[in-house]
């Protein structure tokens, strides 16, 4: 008797307007998703990059002069290990001249070898060569670090959550008071960008750093742009050349899927279905 | 539906090739093979997955030519492709989106035959080898998250893997085997690389049989009433619906294109671009997207041994399915009760696919444990019940009757994509 009274409300419900999905959407949202050790993420700094967008380009300027940041600045203790010299003058990166290419190879000192007498030998950089280390190993690198390994950058952007702007916010962050409570330990520094808001690194950039020659201002924040710039470029050196490729294909395709279409349309118009 | 072949070869070397091995007849008979007239676009899945197979083998297969398995050396080829190797960026993130897209046509195809009883008696092995199929993509999409030898890809197998280890006595030993050793390492990489090749041409084979089986007993179609009259329920397969899948299929590259060109790490984990480092634990280790409703059933049991195998049960509830569904009528257009809990079903998927992905606290863990529970009722309690309480409305005569039908009440049930 109750088994059939159920089945008759039941079935006079789904009938009804209240249907079992929203029934089941009031039953969802009744439990609470908050969880209980919410974290905070911190919002990075958006910037309004040259390379984001279906259109996105490097700038080229920012480039050359995130270059020379890297070069300056951040290679005294990041290597950039998946990168040659020959990629700094391929087209869709900084397009630096073959010759002057060649110079910023030469001035690198490259450990080569054997020689005919088995000997290994320094010799200066080709285009050919990847980017030196600046330290021989992993271990000299957190001996001179003070234990914290320096990463290698050239994947660093796809590397973090929403890469560009984290860097950008984590080399325009430091300088600010720990809030109340907060102990930075020895040897460490505050920044709020990092994960666990302490970072070994020192504040890398300050203002005129470098000396930029196209007259941009050496800023702290047009430095981190510039040099954000150059290590998405590391990251992703096809970049450009993968958007150009992209809107063809598109287009080709929606095109094919226009025709394709039509075809559907007239073939099947012959068909009751 | 099937019988001996229509196929007459009219030139001299097809004649004489046709006596000797009847390849051609067999191309003939599955281009010419009678295909309901009504069947929606949520039909075309089954050519979009074809597509994909076809199009993961030739990237993997050219990758593979540039790739080195060696933990020394994994991380540096894929760099090496993606910056050396002509076109090696369009073919690496065509591989790795062509992945998740086959998974995304996967769910919709499932859920499909799900919606429209495709697994019923006599489909029930075209359902099963479907199933195979299905957990034969896992296996090959888990073992080639491995080969880019990057921190998500150590530690997802090392955690996957270590599932294993849940079971008594038998646990260890299985997962020692599995790594090759104690730890995720060398022997790990090479023999995944090995089998991560090796089982796409075994689901080659797979999807063959499934084509078979249901070109033994026929498509399903949206009404769910079998073919009466071949002539006035059907057309044939070529040209109606290879015209008809090749627009859909462009349609879902458009999608794929779009990820590939525009968005190529949208699905991926940022803490794969990091070397695999076997002393760094990643803040958070979470699967691949298609993977975290599975993640979620595991993680929603505090006990590991009742996690790891709820979460097998979860896909083997699935191959039990032809039998717990009551109902001896296949389209949820007829059956009221089902469409709605097939929805709530739905619902409950995708909650348990967006808490796989939540980090497992709180309320997290509570809406885990109830969609879980949910999901097992779905199949254990609901379908059984309504196929036996449920009124169904009244079944079309035929397939064409239906169509009749439809073209005279434009709001009629043909329209079900519509309706949801």
């Amino acid at each position: 008797m109750g088994v059939k009274i159920m089945i008759r409300t039941l079935k006079t419900m789904f009938r009804s307007k209240i249907t079992a999905t929203t029934l089941a959407l009031v039953i969802l949202s009744a439990v609470n998703l908050t969880p209980v050790s919410a974290k905070v993420e911190i919002e990075f700094e958006k910037q309004d990059w040259s390379f984001n967008g279906i259109f996105g380009t490097y700038d080229r300027g920012a480039l050359q002069r995130g270059f020379q940041v890297y070069k300056e600045v951040c290679a005294a203790c990041h290597s950039l290990n998946l990168a040659s010299y020959r990629n700094l003058s391929q087209a869709g990166g900084p397009e630096f001249s073959e010759e002057q290419v060649k110079a910023i190879a030469a001035e690198a000192e490259v450990r080569d070898g054997p020689n005919d007498d088995g000997e290994m030998f320094d010799r200066p950089g080709r285009p050919s060569d990847k980017f030196v280390s600046p330290y021989p190993n992993d271990e000299a690198a957190r001996a001179a670090n003070g234990g914290a390994l320096p990463p290698d950058l050239s994947l660093i952007i796809k590397a973090r959550r929403d890469g560009a702007n984290y860097l950008y916010s984590l080399m325009t962050g430091y300088g600010e008071e720990p809030p109340a409570g907060v102990e930075v330990r020895d040897g460490m520094n505050y920044n709020p960008f990092f994960t666990g808001a302490q970072i070994a690194m020192p504040a890398p950039l300050s203002e005129e750093a470098v000396e930029y020659s196209d007259g941009t201002k050496p800023t702290v924040e047009n430095m981190s742009r510039d040099v954000v710039t150059f290590l998405a470029w590391a990251s992703e050196p096809h970049m450009e050349a993968r958007k150009t490729m992209g809107f063809k294909v598109l287009l080709y395709l929606i095109i094919l899927a226009g025709l394709l279409y039509a075809t559907t349309r007239k073939l099947w118009s012959r068909v009751k279905h | 539906m099937s019988g001996h072949s229509t196929y007459q070869p009219t030139n001299a070397v097809a004649k004489w090739f046709e006596a000797r091995l009847p390849i051609l007849g067999l191309v003939h008979e599955t281009m010419v093979f009678p295909t309901p007239k009504n069947l929606n676009y949520w039909w075309t899945f089954g050519g979009i997955l074809a597509t994909f197979l076809v199009l993961q083998i030739i990237t993997g297969i050219i990758l593979a030519m540039h790739y080195t398995p060696d933990t020394g050396l994994a991380f540096e080829s894929v760099e090496k492709i993606m910056r050396d190797v002509n076109y090696g960026w369009l073919l690496r993130y065509a591989h790795a989106n062509g992945a998740s897209m086959f998974f995304l046509a996967v769910y919709i195809h499932i859920f499909r035959g799900l919606y429209y009883g495709s697994y019923k008696a006599p489909r029930e092995l075209v359902w099963i080898i479907g199933l195979v199929i299905y957990v034969a993509m896992m296996a090959t999409a888990f073992m080639g998250y491995l080969l880019p030898w990057g921190q998500m890809s150590f530690w997802g197998a090392t955690v996957i893997t270590n599932f294993f280890s849940a079971f008594p006595i038998v646990g260890d030993p299985i997962v020692e085997w599995l790594r090759g050793g104690f730890v995720v390492d060398n022997p790990t990489l090479v023999r995944f690389f090995s089998l991560h090749y090796l089982l796409p041409f075994i689901l080659v084979g797979l999807v063959a049989m499934h084509i078979w089986s249901f070109h033994v007993v026929g498509n399903n179609n949206p009404t769910g009433v079998e073919v009466k009259s071949v002539k006035a329920d059907t057309v044939s397969f070529h040209p109606y619906y290879t015209i008809k899948d090749s627009f859909a299929i462009v349609v879902f590259m458009i999608l794929y294109f779009y990820l590939v060109f525009y968005a190529p790490n949208l699905l991926g984990e940022a803490d794969n671009y990091i070397k695999a480092n076997p002393l760094v634990t990643p803040a958070e280790i979470v699967p691949e997207w298609y993977f975290l409703p599975f993640y979620a059933i595991l993680r929603a049991v505090p006990d590991k041994l009742g996690g790891v195998l709820l979460m097998f049960a979860s896909i083997g509830v699935l191959f039990l399915l032809p039998w717990l569904d009551t109902s001896k009528v296949r389209s949820a257009t007829f059956r009221p009760w089902f469409r709605q809990f097939f929805f709530i079903f739905l619902a409950v998927s995708l909650g348990l696919g967006y808490l796989g992905g939540k980090p497992a606290e709180g309320g997290y863990v509570l809406a885990s444990r109830i969609l879980t529970a949910y999901y097992f009722a779905h199949f254990l309690i609901i379908l059984p019940l309504v196929g036996l309480f449920e009124t169904p409305k009244k079944l079309p005569e035929s397939i064409a009757k239906s169509v009749l039908d439809k073209q005279g009440d434009s709001s009629g049930d043909g329209m079900v994509e519509e309706k949801a």
